[in-house]
C-alpha cells in the first residue's frame, strides 16, 4: 500500500467509522439510522436549494481551513482563525457601509480590508512568538477573546446607535448573484466559492512551487537546518502567520458581504474558526485535502438541518456524529497502524 | 561444525530497492561473528529481518538447523535472539530493573515484585560482568552504562544469540575497552555474538569469523586469525585502501581567515570562546585539536553566524564577519559541514535532492522569479549524488531514509561543490567507515590544493595528525599552542589538550 493511498484512505475509514457508531447510537436512541441519514443526504444535495446552500457553507470552511493548514506546514498552530475570521468579517462589512464606490473598485477593496484585517490580527502571535518565542497558541486564545468582544463593541458603538447589528451592506460591496440565487431556488450561494477555490490553488502553489514555500516547509520541518542554510526562521514565522491570517480574514469577508451581508453582535464564538481546525486536520493540511474535508463538513452541516423536518432526529445527533468523526481523524494514527498491518500482510 | 543461526540467501528489497542481494550468513556456536560493510551496505536491514522487524523477498532462516518463519520481534525473542540497537529504546525516567522487566514483569498476587526482578538483574548483571546498579535511574547513568542496560534486557529476556548493532559508535574509547572485555565474557558464558560495526581494530581484536557485505552482497566469510586490516578493507570497499592519506606538502598563500580576540558565550550565557586567536591561510589545513567542550562547537557557530559573538573579530578575505546573518557569510565564501547532520545539515523530510540546494535554492538556475526550477534542481542533485558516491535508491527519496554515511556524503558534496574558500569541517567522519573516511579525507585535501583554507575540528587525533598541515589545541577557549604534525605525537598533543604548556609537554614526551 502506498503512502499516498494511506493519506487518502485514513480520513475515509475515519469518516465511515464516525457513521457506524452514529447508527449504532441511533438505534440504540431508538431513532431509525437509514432514514436519517437519508435525510441528511437530502438535505445536503438533494434539491438545487440545499445544494446551494451547501456550498455556501463550504466556502469559510475551506478558508478557515487552509488558515489553520498554512500555518500548521510551517509548524504553528494557529488556534487563533476564528479571532481573525471575526475581524476580517468586521472590517469588511465596515468597508462596504463606509464608502460609496463603484463596484470594482468597492468588492476588493472590501476584501482586501477583510484580509488585512485577519492579517494584523495573526501578526501580533506572530511577532510575539519570533521576537520573544512566546507560545502561539496561547496568544491565539487571548487574541480570540479580544476579537470578540472589540466586534462586539464595534459594531453597537462605532458603526450603529447601540444597535445589534448592522444595515445590509449596499450592493457594491457585495458578494451575492441574483444569478447564483435564482439557479439555486434562492439559496444564498455566492461568488465567494469562486475566491476560495483560487485560495486553495494559491496555497498548493505558495508552498510547492515558490522559493518562499521551499523556506517556509523547511522552517516547519527543521528550524535548526533553516537557519544553518541562511534562511530567516523569525521571518518565515510571521510571513506564516500573516499569510494564514489573510486566508481567515477572507473566511470572514465570505459571511460578512456575501452569506449575511452584515454583521450582528454575538454572545459567543461562531465556531467557524474551530472547525477550521477540523478540516484542516482531516485535510492532511494540503490544499486538496482541506477543499475536499470542507465540503465534507459543509454537506454535515447544511444536511443536519433536514433531519429533525424529516427524520425526527434532533440536531445534537448530527453534531456528536461530527464530533465522532474528528475524533476518529485524531485517533488516525490507530487507523493508519491498521493499515500498515494489512499492508505488511500483503507482502507476505 | 554447528551453526546457531544460517541465514541462506536472504533478500530484501526496498520498492525496487534491493538492500539485500542473496546474502548468506551463518553464525556458529559461541563465536564472535563480525558483520562488515560500508554504510548503507544493507547490515541493519539484515539484521532487522533477523529480528522480525522486516520480511524477506526471498530466503530461509534457520535456528539450531530449524527453518523458522520471524514474522514480529516476539518470534526472535522467543528463539533465544535478542538485539542491542544502536539508539536505545529505554524509559528515562524508570529504573533499570524497570527498563529490564518491561514486558515480562515478575508478578505476585498482581503486583509488581520489584525485589524479586532486582534480584534477577543483579544476577545477570554479575554473572557477566556488567556492574549495574539495577535501582539507577536511566537518565541518570552513560551512555555507556544504558548500553549494559540493553544488554541485560536482552539476557534477561533469555537471550542465547545477541546482535549488536555498530554498538561502539556512540562510546568513548575506555567505555569501548569495556564492552569489548563484555563480549569476551559473553562468549565464555556460552553465547553467540553478531557485532555490527565498520571499525576494523574491534574486529580484529575481539571477532573469531568475518562476513563482509558490499552494496547488498555478500562478498564472503573469513576467519580473522587468517587475515589483516588492509584485506578487511579492501573487501569492503572493494578496492585498495589507504590509511594514510597522501598529500603533497602543503603550499599556504594569503591569510584567508584570521580571528581575533575572539569571545563567544555558549548557550548558559557561560564564556566559551575567551579570547582565541587563529589565522588559516589559503592552501592549507588546519585542525583543531580538543577535549570535547573547550569552545570548539561555539568557535565554528560564531564564525558561521549561528551564534553572536560577544567582542572580537572574525575575517574572511579581509571582510568582516562579525553581526552578519549565515546567508550573509555563506554569500561571503564559506561552507560548513556542520557537527550534527540531522540539526543543522540536513532538512531530513526534504528529498535528498532538494536538501542539495539548502543553500542556493533562491538564486539562478534553481529560483526564477521566485519560482522554483525543480528541473534544475534535481539535475543539478543528480550531478552530485553521482559525482560524490552518495547511494540512495534516487534523488527524490527523502534525506530521512539514506544512512549516515551517505547523508554526510551528500553534504559535502553540496558545500564542496559551493566553492567556498573557507571549507569549516566539523567532525567530518563521525560515525563512518573506512571508505567513506578515506574519500573525505581526499576531498578535503583536495579542497586545500586548490588554493582554499580548511578548519577541521575532530575528537579523533589520527583523523588530526593525518589530514592537518598545522594543528591548533584548543583549550578553555583559548588556541593554547599551535604545532606541526609531522613534529608531534599523540602523547604531546594529549598533554597539550589538558592544559599543560608547550614547555611541559615536550619535557614529557621528548625525554
Ligand atoms: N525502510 C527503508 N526504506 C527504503 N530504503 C531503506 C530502508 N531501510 C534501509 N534502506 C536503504 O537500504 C540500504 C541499506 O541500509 P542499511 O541496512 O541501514 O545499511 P547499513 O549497512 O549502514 O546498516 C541503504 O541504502 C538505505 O538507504
Ligand atoms: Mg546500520
Amino acid at each position: 500500500m502506498s503512502k499516498r493511498l494511506k493519506n487518502i484512505l485514513t480520513p475515509i475509514i475515519a469518516l465511515l467509522l464516525g457513521i457506524i457508531v452514529g447508527t449504532i447510537i441511533m438505534i440504540v436512541t431508538g431513532y431509525n439510522p437509514l432514514d436519517a441519514y437519508a435525510a441528511l443526504w437530502e438535505g445536503a444535495l438533494g434539491n438545487p436549494y440545499y445544494l446551494g446552500e451547501t456550498i455556501r457553507q463550504i466556502t469559510p470552511y475551506i478558508l478557515a481551513g487552509l488558515a489553520v493548514a498554512f500555518a500548521f506546514r510551517v509548524g504553528l498552530f494557529n488556534i487563533g482563525v476564528e479571532g481573525q475570521f471575526l475581524v476580517g468579517w468586521l472590517a469588511s462589512v465596515w468597508v462596504g457601509l463606509a464608502f460609496h464606490l463603484p463596484k470594482f473598485i468597492h468588492l476588493p477593496l472590501a476584501i482586501i480590508s477583510a484580509m488585512v484585517a485577519g492579517a494584523l490580527w495573526a501578526f501580533i502571535p506572530g511577532l510575539l512568538k519570533a521576537r520573544f518565542r512566546v507560545h502561539e497558541v496561547i496568544v491565539t486564545i487571548m487574541m480570540n477573546y479580544i476579537a470578540l468582544y472589540v466586534c462586539n463593541y464595534v459594531i453597537q458603538n462605532v458603526l450603529t446607535n447601540g444597535k445589534e447589528r448592522t444595515g445590509n451592506v449596499p450592493d457594491s460591496a457585495s458578494l451575492a448573484s441574483p444569478w447564483l440565487q435564482s439557479l439555486t431556488q434562492n439559496s444564498r450561494l455566492h461568488w465567494g466559492i469562486v475566491i476560495a477555490i483560487i485560495c486553495c490553488f494559491i496555497m498548493w502553489f505558495l508552498l510547492e512551487k515558490t522559493t518562499r514555500g521551499f523556506e517556509l516547509r523547511a522552517v516547519g520541518f527543521n528550524q535548526d537546518a533553516a537557519h544553518y542554510a541562511g534562511m530567516s526562521v523569525n521571518k518565515n514565522i510571521i510571513l506564516s502567520m500573516v499569510i494564514s491570517g489573510i486566508f481567515a480574514g477572507l473566511a470572514g469577508a465570505m459571511e460578512g458581504l456575501g452569506t449575511f451581508g452584515y454583521i450582528a453582535m454575538k454572545s459567543s464564538f461562531t465556531g467557524v474558526g474551530f472547525n477550521g481546525i477540523a478540516v484542516a486536520l482531516l485535510g492532511g493540511n494540503t490544499a486538496l485535502g482541506v477543499f475536499f474535508a470542507a465540503c465534507l463538513f459543509g454537506a454535515l452541516e447544511v444536511g443536519a438541518l433536514n433531519m429533525p423536518l424529516a427524520a425526527g432526529v434532533p440536531n445534537e445527533l448530527v453534531d456528536i456524529i461530527i464530533a465522532l468523526i474528528v475524533f476518529f481523524v485524531a485517533a488516525s494514527y490507530i487507523i493508519r497502524v491498521f493499515l500498515e498491518r494489512i499492508s505488511k500482510k500483503e507482502a507476505k | 561444525m554447528e551453526y546457531v543461526i544460517e541465514m541462506l540467501n536472504i533478500r530484501k528489497e526496498f520498492g525496487n530497492f534491493v538492500a539485500n542481494d542473496n546474502i548468506t550468513l551463518q553464525v556458529r556456536k559461541g563465536e564472535i561473528h563480525a558483520l562488515l560493510g560500508e554504510n548503507g551496505a544493507g547490515k541493519s536491514t539484515l539484521m532487522n529481518v533477523l529480528f522480525g522487524l522486516y520480511q524477506p523477498e526471498q530466503g530461509e532462516i534457520r535456528v539450531n538447523g530449524k527453518p523458522v518463519k520471524i514474522s514480529n520481534p516476539n518470534i526472535a525473542n522467543d528463539l533465544g535472539i535478542g538485539m542491542v540497537h544502536q539508539h536505545f529504546m529505554l524509559v528515562e525516567k524508570f529504573t533499570v530493573t524497570e527498563n529490564i522487566i518491561l514486558g515480562r514483569e515478575i508478578t505476585s498476587g498482581g503486583r509488581i515484585n520489584l525485589k524479586k526482578a532486582e534480584q534477577a538483574v543483579r544476577e545477570i548483571s554479575e554473572r557477566y560482568g556488567l556492574a549495574v546498579d539495577p535501582q539507577a535511574k536511566i537518565s541518570d547513568i552513560s551512555v555507556g552504562m544504558q548500553q549494559r542496560v540493553e544488554i541485560l534486557k536482552t539476557l534477561y529476556r533469555g537471550a542465547e544469540i545477541l546482535i549488536f548493532d555498530e554498538p561502539t559508535a556512540v562510546l568513548t574509547p575506555q567505555e569501548i575497552e569495556e564492552l569489548m572485555q563484555i563480549l569476551k565474557t559473553l562468549i565464555q558464558e556460552g553465547k553467540s555474538i553478531i557485532l555490527i560495526t565498520h571499525k576494523l581494530r574491534e574486529i580484529m581484536e575481539v571477532a573469531d569469523r568475518c562476513t563482509v557485505i558490499r552494496k547488498g552482497k555478500g562478498i564472503g566469510t573469513v576467519n580473522v586469525s587468517e587475515t589483516n586490516p588492509n584485506e578487511l578493507a579492501s573487501l569492503m570497499v572493494g578496492r585498495e585502501v589507504v590509511f594514510k592519506t597522501e598529500k603533497r606538502k602543503a603550499d599556504p598563500k594569503q591569510p584567508v581567515l584570521e580571528v581575533k580576540d575572539l569571545v563567544v558565550k555558549d548557550s548558559r550565557g557561560v564564556t566559551a570562546v575567551n579570547g582565541l586567536n587563529l589565522t588559516i591561510r589559503s592552501g592549507e589545513i588546519v585542525g583543531i585539536a580538543g577535549v570535547d567542550g573547550n569552545g570548539q562547537s561555539e568557535f565554528i557557530e560564531a564564525i558561521t553566524g549561528l551564534r553572536k559573538a560577544t567582542s572580537g573579530s572574525i575575517k574572511v578575505n579581509g571582510k568582516e564577519l562579525t553581526g552578519l546573518t549565515p546567508r550573509k557569510i555563506t554569500e561571503s565564501g564559506v561552507g560548513h559541514i556542520p557537527q550534527d547532520r540531522h540539526k543543522h545539515g540536513l532538512v531530513l523530510n526534504y528529498p535528498i535532492g532538494e536538501n542539495m540546494v539548502l543553500q542556493t535554492y533562491y538564486k539562478k538556475p534553481f529560483s526564477k522569479n521566485g519560482i522554483l526550477n525543480f528541473k534544475e534542481i534535481y539535475s543539478k542533485a543528480k550531478k552530485l549524488i553521482a559525482e560524490y558516491d552518495v547511494r540512495t535508491p534516487s534523488e527524490y527519496t527523502l534525506a530521512r531514509a539514506l544512512s549516515g554515511g551517505n547523508q554526510q556524503k551528500a553534504i559535502i558534496g553540496r558545500e564542496v561543490d559551493r566553492d567556498p574558500d573557507l571549507l569549516i569541517a566539523a567532525q567530518p567522519t563521525r560515525g563512518l567507515d573506512v571508505g567513506a573516511i578515506e574519500f573525505i579525507h581526499k576531498r578535503l585535501i583536495e579542497q586545500r590544493d586548490r588554493g582554499k583554507a580548511v578548519l577541521l575540528v575532530s575528537f579523533e587525533l589520527d583523523e588530526i595528525m593525518n589530514v592537518s598541515d598545522r594543528i591548533a589545541v584548543i583549550y578553555e577557549g583559548k588556541i593554547v599552542a599551535i604545532v606541526d604534525p609531522k613534529e608531534t605525537n599523540e602523547q604531546e598533543l594529549g598533554l597539550l589538550m589538558a592544559g599543560s604548556s608547550r614547555k611541559e609537554a615536550g619535557e614529557e614526551t621528548h625525554v
